[in-house]
């Protein structure tokens, strides 16, 4: 049986309360720039500048981080990852990275997403910002920013489903 | 996503999902290539071993730096300082390779079959980097990939190509490789060098340049090879550029916005003139870019393959 998690309101709350998180922790926006990875994280990464934009009254930079090459299960799956598009509006070069996912589950993948944006540039640092953490990590990483920390088993599905894939805001359990 | 084989052999068998994956995947290392650092770790710990038997500049070369920028290791068997010499034979110096532990062999022959032979015969994935007169793959698809990208699609587009089609294994590969997207393909050429039987295969066929150029989108212009002259098959080269030769005076029968590519290495003043492989129009250094980016995108996809 699915169960909601997080329905529109929630959503657009957890991504003001994480906006407001983001400009205290790093004193303003000046040097922020948001990369949404892949494709989930896209979505949240541009909703996250909108707020910040308009709580700070300026634009915030939006990039898109593709980690399918830099991923660990390359060599173990039958299928490739697809791999899409990467674009940095800006030169990552000492701004102060912020990636941003759908979900946080094992951590691999933002493990891949640090060696990708570290190929591009050497940002003054790096933060993550999720709107679910799921838990159950494999790796020593943390995230600053959550929209919200649900518990989960293993064998359960956590599915965030996005207005801009023309379906409703929703965080579903399955 | 994968593709659906372990190899590379032609476009011939190649499904238009294949396709279209490997173009959709080659933009994305695109990308790779425009940054500082143009190497990404996704086939670490692979082993690409380019095997030609035919002279290569560009396509190596390419080859090499495409595997190199997926961290594959490479190995170069350049075939006049091998066992061939003493007498090997193909399918035993290529068993020799896989057995070292080639994940990738990139063969060049000149015998047209080549690669499907080792294909069948080899437990690593083959990419064919051209055999005899049948097929060159990766340009086609690096073509493809150059017409999509300038064009934004290839369906309806009238391409011209002109000059050796029956000895050439990029008009091959390309007349599948297009005809299956739907573009609508014309044959230019001396009659000795594009007989009509290549209509059976989709295209119109063109002895007169003017009228075949006519109304075209993209203009393909292949080489001449010298070792085809005295050969019968045209009088001589200034002949030929006289009739077939791209001129920015011929180009006006195309379309305004026309698009020039050629596969390289370019004899000038004899398919194509300078002012117009250095034009506006022409594409030619950049077929050569995206040609790094769809081979990576070819290795990337066929690592994933199932045996």
């Amino acid at each position: 049986m699915p169960k909601v998690l997080l329905d529109k309101k929630d959503i657009e709350r957890a991504i003001t309360r994480m906006s407001h998180e983001i400009i205290e922790k790093n004193k303003g926006v000046s040097s922020i720039l948001l990369a949404g990875i892949q494709r989930g994280g896209v979505h949240i990464a541009r909703r996250l500048a909108s707020k910040l934009g308009l709580i700070e009254g300026t634009e915030i930079p939006v990039g898109i981080l593709d980690i399918a090459l830099y991923r660990d299960d390359i060599n173990v799956r039958k299928e490739q990852p697809v791999v899409r598009r990467t674009h940095m509006p800006a030169e990552i070069h000492g701004l102060k990275v912020v990636l941003v996912d759908d979900v946080l589950f094992t951590g691999r993948s933002i493990r891949a997403a640090m060696d990708a944006i570290m190929d591009l540039g050497r940002p003054s640092a790096v933060q993550l910002a999720v709107l679910v953490d799921r838990g159950h990590r494999e790796l020593p990483i943390k995230a600053d920013f959550v929209g919200k920390n649900i518990p989960t088993s293993l064998d359960e599905t956590v599915r965030v489903q996005l207005s801009e894939d023309g379906l409703e805001d929703m965080v579903v359990l399955e | 996503m994968s593709l659906r084989s372990k190899d590379l052999t032609g476009l011939k068998d190649l499904s238009t999902d294949d396709i279209n994956l490997i173009i959709e995947t080659a933009a994305g290392f695109k990308d790779v290539l425009g940054r500082d650092i143009k190497k990404v770790p996704a086939l670490r710990g692979r082993t690409t071993v380019n095997l030609f038997y035919e002279p290569s500049t560009r396509t190596r070369t390419s080859f090499e730096l495409a595997a190199k920028r997926l961290s594959t290791d490479v190995i170069n068997v350049s075939v006049s300082t091998s066992s061939v010499v003493k007498g090997e034979t193909l399918k035993d110096t290529a068993r020799t390779i896989e057995a070292l532990g080639a994940d990738f062999i990139v063969v060049r022959h000149a015998c047209s079959g080549a690669a499907h032979f080792l294909a069948d015969n080899l437990g690593s994935s083959v990419i064919n980097a051209g055999d005899g007169t049948n097929e060159h793959p990766t340009q086609a698809l690096l073509d493809i990939f150059t017409i999509k990208e300038k064009k934004g699609s290839v369906a309806g587009l009238k391409v011209a190509i002109v000059g050796d089609i029956l000895h050439s294994r990029v008009a091959k590969s390309n007349i599948y490789g297009l005809t299956k997207l739907g573009a609508e393909i014309k044959l230019i050429g001396p009659p000795t060098l594009v007989p009509l039987c290549f209509g059976d295969l989709g295209p119109s066929v063109y002895y007169d340049m003017d009228e075949g150029l006519k109304d075209a989108d993209i203009v393909m212009t292949l080489r001449i090879q010298s070792e085809r002259q005295g050969k019968g098959f045209f009088p001589s080269t200034d002949e030929y550029f006289k009739n077939w030769g791209l001129t920015s005076k011929r180009l006006l029968k195309a379309k305004e916005d026309v698009m020039v590519m050629h596969p390289g290495p370019m004899n000038r003043g004899v398919e194509i003139s300078s002012d117009v492989a250095d034009g506006e129009r022409s594409v030619i250094l950049e077929q050569v870019t995206n040609g790094l980016a769809v081979r990576m995108a070819v290795l990337y996809l066929l690592s994933g393959a199932k045996q």
